[in-house]
């Protein structure tokens, strides 16, 4: 038979298939997406072993025979991972999942969203400037997102969202799938901001902005380091300037020194004066001392006050991070000149750097759930939506905790690092596609409508099968709080 | 082996089977292990063979070399000069069967079943029997009814076929439902009446070229159901009743013992006897359709 040029072969078993793009094979677990072969995931099965850390668990491996072992079903947490859906969800959601928790007999409904409202919240942890707030984000060239507020320590990015998935030009919706997808599967991503960095993100991994890898969160800004540090400086130097690109601070005009007795220096910062040793915009943004775009700490220095200022007067300037340092002492004319830093102020920088955190990115997904996902686990969307609010219903994602926005629909964020690895696939539409499970009283499920007649039991979903990967078996996070066991308070919570 | 040392569950490629027996336990235990060792191996056999299996059936003396894929061929092999049907019709229902006749031969066991994706093959020993219950629509969850199968009953096999399903359907039956003396009989029998219950030509019915969807189904260019509008009472009535003059045929000629036809949830039973109320059925089949 003539094959269309545009269907792929299937060669995941015997029957290869010739798929057509957008459909699947004959089991169902294997798509043509544009061309390119996809695996559904494999259905991840989280098992409550705190005792295996976060060991891989296989399953029937192809030379191990069933040896007969009985699970216990509290055990076992069966996540949405591979496990299948439909779009819109007119069908009930793949695997509806009854297990026994104390006696209490618990329902997960496990489906695979389709995730067309959803996208990315980035926080990576730098002060260098990345980019101006609203600044276009770029991946593969095209826009993918924006620069949204800052945050302490903290750039923030947006990325994803319905309308760069699908609202824009078909490449924009790919490479911000593409993009989504990398992210939330923990994968490193290139990020382009108009008129500012090109920085490389991952999850739990340093961000690379411009080419340097990013080492550590600033301690605080410039007038808090001067709040936390004050003491350790006074009596060793006469002069503290803690560049910063959000707040400047001055040791001697700071409340901090003040209070400790802190002479007047005769300095002279530029930039706007907040609060008395608290100075805004100093420089502008960059990715040099302090989050600014200096690189010789004196130019945010005016002349020093004759009246005030005598020679040898000693002045430390750091940045929030101790990444950055320079000691000076004014000669004669009260012009600093840069000396090497005494090994008791070293040692005050070195305390800035220890108390610095490690800088990460940290990636949430966050979607909603408030379409017709909804219609796979009852029959009344609607109740779906009044039981998670009212804490009968558990919501995970591939068993991680999730966030519930407040409000109407069910609009959650969840940390990917959380997450079991690869949880996440896509559709072409391009969508991405992500576990979501609800965990709830079998009563309460049939209260709000729940498709009792497809409740299964926890142990069908274990199966015997050739291909090992059919299931994947993983020892649940211990950081992670069991999935069944938060459903209990959802009953307390009822009375 | 399960949890509850009640159900097998065993799937490769497109072959998804849930296997229960009942007896001894040590009985249950050999049975299952029977089973599993002769599903190793089913998708190769059968593959080896696909391109024949995708023919259409002809009452050659040309014989596939499998044990499942001659029963495939037996099974269709009655329609083959009256209708177009290819030994895939049969697939499930052979595989059942196969699975079903590897454990009773190994053990003593009271009650079995195997259902393949809904296409089911029965066991029961003398004073036994089964309740089965049907669903309405594969995407729904309600039942529109039970049937006991005692084991004085010919029947040994059930099989449900619909445009609904995961195979294609030239009707517009939302389900079909075959009570035959094997599975492998149910499962062709069900495609063919779901085939009937049709309106050709009619204005809300899509229909799409098989190949254009799946470029290797076997049923090439002819057109299967993709979508089923709101039809017209009279429109319901003429379709089911093009499906229950084919369903009255194959029971006339004992190829299927009872049958039940739904269509946009009016139903039509022939042969079958107490139909009651709800019972269990097992979870729906799978898949990602993407919009």
């Amino acid at each position: 038979m003539p094959v269309a040029d545009d269907a792929i072969r299937c060669d995941a078993c015997p029957v290869l298939c010739y798929i057509k793009p957008g459909r699947a094979g004959a089991c169902d677990r294997y798509a043509n997406a544009d061309g390119q072969l996809v695996r559904l995931d494999p259905h991840v099965v989280l098992e409550r072993a705190v005792s295996r850390g976060d060991t891989l668990v296989p399953f029937l491996e192809k030379s191990r025979e069933w040896d007969g072992a009985l699970l216990s079903g509290e055990e076992t947490f069966v996540t949405a991972i591979g496990a299948g859906t439909t779009y819109p969800d007119y069908k009930p959601a793949p695997f509806i999942i009854s297990s026994e928790v104390a006696g209490v007999d618990m329902v997960t409904v496990v489906t695979e969203g389709i995730f067309s409202y959803c996208g990315v919240k980035l926080k990576i942890d730098t002060d260098r400037h990345l980019g101006a707030e609203c600044s276009t984000v770029r991946a593969q060239g095209e826009a993918i997102g924006h620069v949204t507020t800052n945050e302490y320590g903290s750039q923030m990015l947006s990325l994803g969202g319905v309308r760069h998935l699908t609202g824009g030009s078909r490449h924009e919706g790919t490479a911000t799938c593409d993009a989504l997808l990398n992210l939330c599967n923990r994968q490193a991503v290139e990020l382009k901001i108009d008129d500012g960095a090109t920085v490389i993100v991952q999850a739990d991994k340093a961000p690379i902005v411009d080419g340097v890898q990013e080492e550590r969160m600033r301690v605080g800004c410039g007038s808090a380091t001067i709040g936390m540090f004050a003491k350790q400086w006074f009596g060793k130097v006469d002069e503290v300037v803690v560049v910063d690109d959000h707040i400047t601070g001055v040791l001697s005009e700071h409340q901090a020194g003040k209070l400790l007795g802190v002479p007047e220096s005769g300095i002279a910062l530029k930039g706007r004066r907040s609060t008395p040793g608290r100075y805004f915009r100093v420089a502008e943004p960059g990715t040099s001392w302090g989050g600014t775009n200096i690189d010789d700490p004196l130019s945010i220095l005016g002349p020093f006050d004759r009246e005030v200022a005598r020679p040898g007067l000693r002045l430390l300037m750091v940045s929030t991070t101790g990444e950055h340092h320079a000691y000076f002492e004014l000669d004669e004319s009260l012009r600093p000149v840069e000396r090497e830093l005494p090994p008791s102020l070293r040692e005050s920088v070195e305390r800035i750097r220890e108390n610095c955190e490690p800088a990460l990115c940290t990636v949430l997904f966050m979607g909603g759930a408030g379409g017709s996902l909804r219609a796979g686990v009852t029959e009344n969307p609607v109740k779906l939506t009044h039981s998670v609010r009212d804490a009968l219903t558990r919501v995970t994602c591939g068993g991680a905790p999730v966030y519930v926005w407040p409000g109407g629909g069910i609009t959650i964020m969840t940390d990917v690092s959380r997450m079991p690895e690869n949880a996440f696939g896509y559709v072409p539409t391009p969508a991405l596609v992500a576990p979501i499970e609800f965990t709830l009283k079998i009563s309460d499920y049939a209260t709000l409508g729940g498709y009792m007649d497809h409740v299964r039991p926890l142990s069908s979903i274990t199966s015997i099968s050739r291909d090992e990967e059919s299931r994947r078996r993983l020892a649940a996070r211990p950081d992670n709080p069991w999935p069944l066991a938060s459903a209990k308070s959802g009953e307390k919570s009822r009375k | 082996m399960l949890p509850d040392g009640r159900r097998l569950h065993m799937q490769d490629g497109p072959i998804d089977v849930i296997v229960e027996a009942s007896g001894a336990v040590s009985d249950i235990e050999v049975a299952y292990r029977a089973a599993a060792v002769r599903f190793v191996g089913v998708l190769d056999e059968l593959c080896g063979e696909l391109a024949f299996l995708r023919r259409p059936a002809c009452e050659d003396r040309c014989l596939p070399a499998g044990a499942i894929a001659r029963r495939m061929l037996a099974a269709v092999r009655p329609y083959a000069s009256r209708i177009f049907i290819t030994p895939m019709a049969a697939v499930a229902g052979a595989v059942a069967e196969e699975i079903l006749e590897a454990m009773t031969s190994a053990a003593r066991l009271s009650r079995a079943y195997v259902n393949d994706g809904g296409d089911i093959a029965l066991h029961l020993a003398p004073g036994e029997k089964f309740v089965v219950g049907m669903v309405e629509r594969p995407d729904r969850a309600s039942l529109f009814g039970t049937t006991a199968i005692q084991s004085g009953d010919p029947i040994r096999g059930i099989a449900t076929s619909g445009w609904r399903g995961r195979s294609f359907s030239l009707g517009i039956a939302d389900a079909v439902t075959v009570l035959a003396d094997t599975a492998a009989l149910a499962d062709a029998a069900a495609t063919v009446v779901a085939n009937a219950v049709d309106l050709p030509g009619h204005p809300r019915v899509g229909r799409v070229r098989a190949c254009d969807l799946s470029p290797d189904s076997d049923l090439g260019e002819r057109l299967v159901t993709q979508s089923v509008g709101e039809l017209a009472p009279d429109d319901i009535r003429d379709a089911l009743e093009a499906g229950i003059r084919v369903a009255e045929s194959l029971r006339g000629s004992g190829l299927i013992r009872a049958a039940a036809l739904n269509l946009q949830g009016e139903t039509r039973v022939i042969g079958a006897v107490g139909w009651a109320q709800r019972a269990d059925v097992s979870a729906p089949a799978r898949g990602l359709v993407h919009a």
